[in-house]
């Protein structure tokens, strides 16, 4: 099954001749069609355009001139990117009917490489929400048990890697929407350094915080990924122009030696004694492989949170400020004049997370407030920031838990607050701006995934990516598979 | 019936919604003002560190002005962005009367 395979073990099959685009795509689909009314990944599914790109990307291999080791290869996208002529939701019910007339920097420089697009990816709506469930649509189911959530915001591109029903993928993370479903669906996802990757036709959730990243089967694959959809671009002036190194070519140097800082904050009161243990043997695993670990100490790691849950929807609630029925998406009718049809919109657009954070947002910047709430907390944002700066004047790489627990039931977290807690461990990634990666670190008794995080340096993605490669050289967790039932839907005919 | 100082009003509420041009029904109303309630005062917290001198941080990597050359470059197709258009008249977006006659 070539479904089965990673991105660069089939770009191989390709380059032999054992395998073509085209088959791979349509196994891909089929495989789309057989599991995904369980598991509900995808809000679009792109066939035909997606076997044209097959045949394109065939015929360049036939005359052997093909773009690099994405050429062929299925991929998927998070539904807060961008794609021309390809409808562009965002989770939300309004941009239900959107279809942009551009692609995101990051779309247009797959395609370039040769990546055939399968579809585009649930969510939660406009990316705010920790389980999938606050999708607009319809909730996507964890594939290890259809019972529990993927994890959010990006939950239909980790659910969609964990179940082979995409080589790779790409999300978004503005809190941990990438790392966070990575851990609870047992894939490699990475976040990288904030400005690392254009977010040009990215729809901005905090503009100061979003950032594009992969989903992968193992850590060669996310190297590839990254590869393409990383540096500058004029069209993004916060995407930073920094070079961008050859990240596969350093993975098998090994971490003789490097400094891995674990934090004692990062393992909080209340959290699964199942993931402790896993990341306590994670870390004996890294020593093993000939990295020194010393403690760090990230003292205001608890405040992250609280900071973060002023900054990202004061942000938030400006950046969505555009939805108001006039240039795109939803209108409602009905209204009286201008403001009413805005208001009247926007109430029937928006789904109850969304509202409710473009009100906090709206009340942190409101006069009387902005001192104590969103000046505050940008002024935390720098301590936060700080206590990384000492840790890596000590260590390379700091090494944790991704989130405390492991996937929740549907319905389990009805309580907003409830919800915002598990990102408590991977937002002070995001407001220090640093690259995080989180991979398969091991399983519960009950066979949930459990996260590994690392984090780097900014700009040293090649770092992360090089211990993440070291651990998955040494352990098989990345290898597991969901147990799926492929057999077909309905009754079967006698 | 035990009185607890709430962080934020029925009256708040309405006036935040009218800011951010949200209509909100009156279930929702409080319904919101009862969760905005909750994370706000998680959110209090904050205010136990002393940030006295500590700048405030807006971006984690440094911004600068980012200038391209000063040249004519085509814009995206009329017609392509105004196909998305919930009301579209001619070249225009079409929307509500704004001034009273």
């Amino acid at each position: 099954m070539l479904t089965a395979l990673t991105a660069h073990e089939l770009g191989a099959r390709y380059r032999s001749g054992e395998a073509t685009p085209t088959q791979a795509v349509t196994e891909y689909l089929a495989r789309i069609d057989a599991l995904d009314p369980q598991v509900r990944a995808f809000l679009t599914v792109t066939r035909e355009e997606a076997l044209r790109r097959a045949a394109d990307a065939d015929a360049r291999f036939r005359a052997g001139s093909l773009r690099g080791p994405l050429d062929g290869v299925p991929i998927a996208l998070k539904d807060v990117l961008c794609t021309r002529g390809i409808r562009s939701t965002c989770g939300s019910r309004i941009l239900e009917r959107f279809v942009p007339p551009y692609d995101a920097t990051v779309v247009a420089r797959l395609y370039e490489a040769g990546a055939v697009l399968l579809g585009k990816l649930n969510m939660d709506e406009f990316a705010m929400g920790s389980s999938t469930e606050h999708s607009a649509f319809f909730p996507t189911r964890n594939p290890w048990d259809l019972a529990r959530v993927p994890g959010g915001s990006s939950g239909g591109a980790a659910a969609a890697v964990a179940a082979d029903m995409a080589a790779l993928t790409l999300g978004t993370d503005t809190g941990g929407s990438i790392r966070q479903p990575a851990a609870f669906s047992g894939v490699l996802g990475m976040k990288p350094t904030y400005g690392r990757v254009s977010r040009y036709g990215l729809i901005a959730f905090a503009s100061s915080l979003d950032q594009i990243g992969p989903f992968a089967k193992d850590v060669e694959d996310a190297a590839l990924m990254l590869q393409v959809i990383a540096g500058a671009d004029p069209m993004d002036s916060t995407s930073v122009d920094v070079p961008v190194p050859d990240y596969r070519a350093g993975l098998d140097e090994g971490i003789q030696g490097l400094k891995l800082g674990v934090p004692a904050e990062y393992f909080i009161d209340g959290m699964d004694p199942e993931v402790e243990e896993a990341i306590r043997a994670a870390i004996a695993a890294l020593e093993k492989l000939g990295a020194r670990t010393e403690p760090v100490s990230l003292p205001h790691t608890e405040y992250g949170l609280a900071a973060y849950y002023v900054i990202a929807p004061a942000e938030a609630s400006s950046n969505l400020a555009r939805y108001d029925g006039v240039k795109y998406g939803l209108r409602a009718p009905g209204a009286r004049d201008l403001i009413d049809m805005y208001s009247k919109t926007r109430a029937a657009g928006f789904g109850a997370e969304v509202k409710r954070r473009v009100m906090l947002g709206t009340y942190a910047l409101s006069a009387g407030y902005y001192d104590a709430y969103y000046g505050q907390a940008q002024k935390v944002r720098t301590l936060v920031r700080r206590d990384f700066d000492r840790a890596f004047e000590r260590v390379d790489l700091i090494v944790a838990p991704t989130a405390p627990g492991v996937a929740f039931k549907m319905g389990e977290k009805e309580d907003p607050l409830q919800m915002y807690l598990n990102d408590v461990l991977t937002i002070p990634v995001n407001l220090a701006g640093l690259p995080g990666v989180s991979i398969p670190g091991g399983f519960t008794q009950n066979g949930l995934p459990i996260g590994l995080q690392l984090i780097g340096r900014a700009f040293n993605e090649a770092a992360l990516l090089r211990a993440a490669h070291a651990y998955q050289q040494v352990t098989t967790w990345h290898k597991r598979k969901p147990p799926m039932d492929t057999s077909p839907v309905g009754p079967t005919p006698r | 019936m035990a009185t607890q100082k709430t962080k934020i009003s029925l009256q708040e509420v309405e006036h935040v919604a009218r800011l951010a041009r949200l209509e909100l029904s009156g279930a929702e109303k409080e319904r919101m003002r009862r969760e905005l309630d909750g994370i706000l005062s998680y959110i209090d917290k904050l205010r136990a560190l002393d940030t006295t001198g500590v700048e405030p941080t807006s971006h984690a990597v440094p911004l600068t002005n980012v200038l391209r050359d000063d040249v004519e470059k085509p814009s995206l197709p009329r017609d392509e962005m105004l196909a998305n258009a919930p009301d579209r008249h001619g070249e225009l977006f079409r929307v509500p009367r704004i001034i009273e006659e």
